[in-house]
């Protein structure tokens, strides 16, 4: 049947964790925050992170999307907590890079979101894959306590 | 049936592929329609044997594009019954039609704490000229309710209404619900109030008779690229009354009588919208879609249109946990059906359909307003149109069957 070529890209553990997304609510207090709408598709996510001496000791999302965008979301989390702020930027470099296509040979720090590298055969869903990690890119690098920010326009 | 949509089908030969494996069937007709040979031959026959500059040449191949680009306004002319082509301006398409009426009426009409009346059910390109001009001209944007069915609720839109109106704004039919409208019901109530009616006829002038005159709209929007037509051509109506009182929103060649040192005067209608070399090709072609649309009959579209989602709208009801929005049954709409299946976001449900090669649109329909009323972040859209068949609505409710299941059971992949 032909929609066994979804199970490229629905793997079993990605429906898992769109199902049961980890560190799922958002936090009590937070340093950064940030909102972030895909408007072709109205997914909105929300991050709050805390991060103390260049550390992100904890990272929540909260919002509404399509199954990829909450296990990416959920995946993103498990991913970066604990890290250093520059290695998080890194690996959202590397992220993106995967869904793009140009997978590098090591995605083991990627944990689980390595699982996400089916998205590139679906150039539809690429920007669901990668919205949770856009918004953290940007609370990491802007200062402002609440950013809005839109990825694209919509066309009929 | 009324209409033999196995034998149009052939006229289009873009649906003769195979799209992930499988024989495309094409349900996104509501963002734009596919294109008929004909068409397709008018615009390669344009380019071919008669492109020139419209309106300035002496030299022949210039008469014979201006004289194939008038004749097309002519030929739009009697698609929506006008009264003269001077009441036949070519635009980009719908938005730019609604952006005029705005710029141009909106701005000389339309004063502070003056009321615009839209609905809830409107596309964003009839929501954001108007929120634009009355925050130009601090004045007052109202919106018209729905009914809990889905229909425009006629005894709220009599209420929003008022003499403070100057411009009622309404989309004739949905591009989310599938919902056609009373307009010349609501015409009667906004002329006694002293408004003028807008109409946006994007989702409607591709599937059924239009005339302007017994609506009488007072404008009256549309695109090309949704009536198998090329895309960035379409055409605003308006009664000649009123665009002879209008200025025109853009300047310069084409669009002049006399330029002076400080001062210019303009053409006459239709022309002094017209600036700039206009899309002579998207004209002409447009003209083509609409002599093909013609032969096959506009009522008979309609008709055949209502039998498929007479044919189709039960089976996708049946479905458990299946939820289709707007109207549930079949009297005033049209091809377009938007629907969700219970914990399935629309685009995982849009992408199994590709998968199957069912094309769907998913996503908020740039109507968020619309969305936000009915309390969705987004929706699935299957949008039919007269080439589409009986079987083409058995592959999308085999196909939503299939989704369904795959996400029920989870990935067949071996773990």
């Amino acid at each position: 049947m032909a929609l066994s070529k979804l199970d490229n890209l629905y793997r079993q553990v990605i429906l898992d964790h769109s199902s049961h997304p980890h560190h799922h609510g958002l936090l009590d207090g937070s340093t950064n925050q940030i909102e972030m709408n895909n408007p072709t598709c109205g997914d909105v996510i929300q991050l709050q992170l805390l991060v103390k001496a260049g550390v992100i000791e904890d990272l929540r999302f909260d919002g509404s999307g399509c199954s990829i965008s909450t296990a990416s979301a959920s995946m993103m989390t498990d991913a970066v907590i604990g890290k250093k702020v520059e290695d998080a930027l890194t690996l959202s470099e590397e992220f993106s890079q995967m869904v793009q296509g140009n997978e590098k040979e090591d995605l083991d720090e990627l944990g689980d979101a390595a699982m996400l590298s089916g998205v590139a055969k679906f150039p539809a869903r690429i920007k669901c894959a990668t919205l949770a990690w856009k918004a953290l890119d940007q609370a990491l690098t802007e200062k402002q306590e609440t950013t809005v920010a839109k990825q694209l326009h919509c066309e009929d | 049936m009324t209409l033999d949509a196995a034998k149009i089908r052939k006229d289009f030969p873009i649906l003769f592929q195979e799209v992930n494996d499988e024989p495309l069937v094409y349900l996104d007709n509501a963002a734009t329609s596919q294109k008929p040979a004909a068409v397709l031959d008018a615009l390669r026959h344009y380019y071919e044997t008669d492109n020139a500059n419209v309106h300035r040449g002496v030299h022949t191949l210039a008469e014979r594009a201006t004289a194939d680009y008038e004749a097309a306004r002519e030929k739009l002319r009697g698609f929506i019954q006008a009264r003269s082509t001077k009441e036949i301006l070519f635009t980009r398409g719908t938005t730019t039609g609604l952006n005029w009426v705005a710029r141009s009426y909106g701005d000389a009409n339309v004063n502070e704490g003056d009321e615009i009346v839209i609905s809830y059910m409107e596309h964003h390109s009839n929501v954001i000229p108007w929120q634009q001009l009355a925050k130009r001209k601090k004045a007052i944007l109202k919106y018209i309710e729905l009914t809990p069915e889905g229909f425009l609720d006629v005894e709220d839109a009599k209420k929003k209404i008022t003499a403070k109106t100057k411009i009622v704004s309404l989309t004739q039919a949905s591009n989310v619900l599938g919902v056609v409208n009373p307009i010349r019901e609501v015409a009667k109530f906004s002329h006694a109030a002293g408004a003028i009616l807008v109409v946006d006829g994007e989702q409607s002038a591709p599937h059924m008779p239009i005339d302007v005159q017994t609506m009488d709209a007072d404008f009256f929007a549309f695109s090309g690229h949704k009536m198998c037509g090329p895309t960035g051509i379409g055409v605003l109506y308006g009664k000649q009354s009123l665009l002879e009182e209008m200025e025109p929103i853009e300047f310069g060649g084409e669009m002049i009588d006399f330029v002076h040192l400080q001062d210019s005067t303009w053409k006459e209608l239709p022309w002094k919208f017209e600036a700039g070399t206009p899309n002579i090709a998207g004209a002409i072609t447009l003209g083509a879609a609409v002599d093909y649309l013609t032969a096959i009959g506009l009522e008979e579209i309609h008709q055949y249109e209502t039998e498929l989602v007479s044919y189709v709208l039960p089976k996708l009801q049946a479905i458990e946990g299946l939820t289709v929005y707007g109207p549930q049954e079949t009297k005033q709409h049209t091809g377009v059906i938007s629907f969700n299946l219970a914990g399935l976001h629309p685009h995982d449900l849009a992408t199994a359909l590709d998968m199957e090669g069912v094309a769907v649109r998913a996503g908020h329909h740039c109507a968020q307003p619309l969305l936000t009323y009915l309390g969705l972040s987004a929706a699935c859209r299957a949008s039919f149109y007269f080439y589409n068949t009986k079987d083409d609505a058995d592959r999308l409710v085999a196909a939503i069957l299939a989704a369904k299941e795959f996400f029920q059971h989870g990935s067949l992949e071996v773990r």
